[in-house]
């Protein structure tokens, strides 16, 4: 145990009220509005949505990745207490890979084709300048054994496309280990993987999160993952987060209608049975209705959620939720 | 009697083989045997690679097996001619994954649910206009979006218009390749009340491949776990999802992550070796057979 340091005071990292807009012709349009949340050293958060709630975007943003026409328009993003917004490209280029990882959806593309493995896990430490040409070779053995690829000296010559989908993720996930990052984003790290080797991915992500101490942002749209590794979870709809708090009270009573419905659609129970849908489409960026942005599709909905977005109300120990359901005077003015 | 009986199917593929390699067999599937009793939904389940697809395309004759027995209505319709499998492929339909590329995006949706009408000579235009609206509503779209193209629609809808098209030539048997999987979650579940209301009303037999267990639990009647080509284990759903038997399935089934926190999670690791590739399918229990 290290004496903590200015630096490790805090949230590991703090997003606060980041606004990604994109560009087009009928003006900008925000893709993730006004999101914020905290990461703690070593824990893990799962940021869960459908596809175009922003939750990739939030990833890019994090990392300030994202390309034109989309552009940061808002916000701070505090890691160990300095404002990634502050830092001029070539700063932000130390923090990525060094101090943030990001381990994507899709090995395959992440990739280069024409490098082995072994190179293009020792260029990450070469960029940083934390190997020598001759060390980094080594290191990239040792990184392939860390992360259990069997045979490690032999696959380092490999080219991606030689290996399998999960070897692939194993080699993304040694590349996003290469210089001890504190912070790894994780968007999707299994949706692309068969459920046995998800499984295995995600045994492996649990076991360098506690050899490493990693803390990890995990994106994903599947509740089931979030219960198998997330401490905390942020569930994201039409760009913003409508319900945060501890993993267990959030699966266990969920307290935003979208949260509710999406745990009600998972099969479960009598075989046959009709499942519980949520009515109606994930509204497209540009198109959000007026006020809550789920109202169209909620089943709760009264007077108040048509007129302006449900700021966040407390409804329990670390636990905010976007829904006037827990506004008390605008739910007695509704009687 | 069962609707459709599939006995000894195999298919194999050639793979690489070029000036200096020498071409090797692939046994995508290799002698797989099941039979599906009109009105129920049978799951075939499985990883990629095992073999479940090409198993549904064999079915159609999508793709010519190498050998084997598809029945259909008792008439081993691996024997037809050309004219012959066109109508009997009137009465067997299939719905692909992916709505996205499953529809011909230049084609207006009605053209697109009109084709196999026009294919089969059936109707007048204007009969074919009306049951193409009636195809529409009875999928849950507006039918006042006839005339939009593919992207103009969200994934579901684009689905529901698959599916559509899969029933317009009042086909008794589907062929369910994935159908939701490349749905959001909150979609899914509509499109799977869809699916099972539409067999209520219209009699359907469903043949649902697919690799979410969750679903497959939920849906089907009875089930066939293939694994390298081969069917590995087959049974009633309620059998095989509470005391599955062969080690491959055991695996499967521990590896689905569970949304109750409080769920005992215990991994299985599949160790290959265990798998005994040559054994047959034995008798367990009525109605449960597992290859160990």
């Amino acid at each position: 145990m290290t004496v903590a340091t200015d630096a490790t005071r805090g949230p590991l990292l703090g997003v606060e009220h980041l606004t990604t807009v994109f560009d087009t012709a009928r003006g900008a349009v925000a893709a993730v509005d006004d999101v914020t949340f905290e990461i703690g050293a070593g824990e893990t958060l799962g940021l869960v949505g459908e596809s175009g709630s922003g939750k990739s975007v939030t990833a890019l943003s994090i990392m300030r990745l994202v390309e034109r026409p989309g552009r940061i328009a808002g916000g701070r993003l505090l890691f160990k207490n300095r404002d990634l917004m502050t830092l001029d490209e070539r700063e932000m280029q130390r923090v990525r890979g060094a101090d943030i990882a990001l381990v994507f959806q899709e090995p395959m593309t992440a990739l280069n084709p024409v490098f082995t493995i072994g190179d293009q896990i020792g260029e990450t430490l070469l960029v940083h300048g934390l190997a020598t040409k001759r060390e980094s070779r080594r290191r990239a053995v040792e990184l392939l054994e860390a992360v259990r690829i069997p045979d490690a000296a032999a696959r380092a010559t490999d080219y991606p496309h030689q290996l399998s989908g999960g070897m692939r993720q194993r080699v993304m996930i040694a590349i996003a280990l290469a210089c001890k990052p504190s912070l790894v984003i994780a968007d999707e790290p299994t949706t692309a993987l068969d459920v046995t080797i998800q499984a295995q991915i995600l045994d492996l992500l649990r076991e360098m999160r506690s050899a490493f101490g990693l803390a990890i942002l995990l994106i994903t749209h599947d509740l089931g993952i979030v219960a198998e590794m997330a401490d905390r979870v942020a569930v994201m709809y039409a760009g913003r987060i409508v319900e945060t708090g501890p993993v267990r009270d959030i699966l266990r009573s969920p307290k935003h209608p979208y949260t509710r419905g999406l745990l009600a659609s998972i099969p479960s129970g009598t075989r046959g049975q009709r499942l519980t849908a949520i009515e109606g489409t994930v509204p497209l960026l540009g198109h959000l209705p007026s006020g809550c942005a789920f109202h169209p599709r909620c089943p709760d909905r009264f007077d108040p959620c048509t007129v302006s977005p449900p700021p966040d109300f407390a409804v329990g120990t670390g636990r905010l939720t976007k829904c006037y359901l827990h506004d008390t005077a605008k739910v007695a003015a509704g009687r | 009697m069962p609707l459709v009986e599939v006995s000894h199917l195999v298919k194999h593929f050639t793979r690489g083989g070029g000036l200096l390699r020498e071409a090797s067999l692939v046994k995508a599937v290799d002698d797989v045997s099941f039979s599906i009793d009109a009105g129920e939904t049978f799951g075939l389940v499985g990883e990629s690679g095992s073999g479940k697809t090409t198993t549904g395309r064999c079915m159609l004759r999508l793709v010519e097996p190498t050998s084997g027995e598809v029945r259909f209505k008792d008439e081993n319709i691996l024997a037809f001619a050309r004219a012959r499998m066109r109508t009997a492929r009137r009465d067997m339909q299939i719905v692909f994954q992916d709505p996205y590329s499953s529809l011909n995006p230049r084609m207006r949706v009605r053209e697109t649910v009109e084709e196999p009408l026009i294919i089969h000579r059936i109707g007048s235009r204007e009969e074919r206009r009306h049951r193409v609206e009636e195809l529409f509503r009875v999928v849950g779209l507006d039918p006042a979006h006839l005339e939009r193209y593919p992207h103009q629609f969200s994934g579901g809808q684009r689905q529901r218009v698959g599916l559509a098209r899969a029933l317009a030539l009042n086909p008794s048997f589907i062929i369910l390749d994935e159908p939701v999987s490349a749905l959001d979650v909150s979609v899914q579940a509509q499109v799977v009340n869809l699916l099972m209301d539409l067999q209520q009303q219209l009699k359907l037999t469903y043949l649902f491949i697919a690799h979410d267990l969750r679903l497959v639990e939920h849906i089907c009647s009875r089930v066939a776990v293939m694994y390298l080509g081969r069917i590995v284990e087959i049974g009633s759903a309620t059998a095989i999802f509470s005391s599955p038997q062969h080690p491959y399935t055991r695996a499967l089934l521990s590896a689905v992550p569970v949304t109750d926190p409080d769920a005992p999670r215990k991994r299985i690791q599949l160790d290959p070796a265990s798998v005994d590739r040559l054994a047959s399918l034995k008798e367990i229990a009525s109605d449960h057979f597992a290859a160990i």
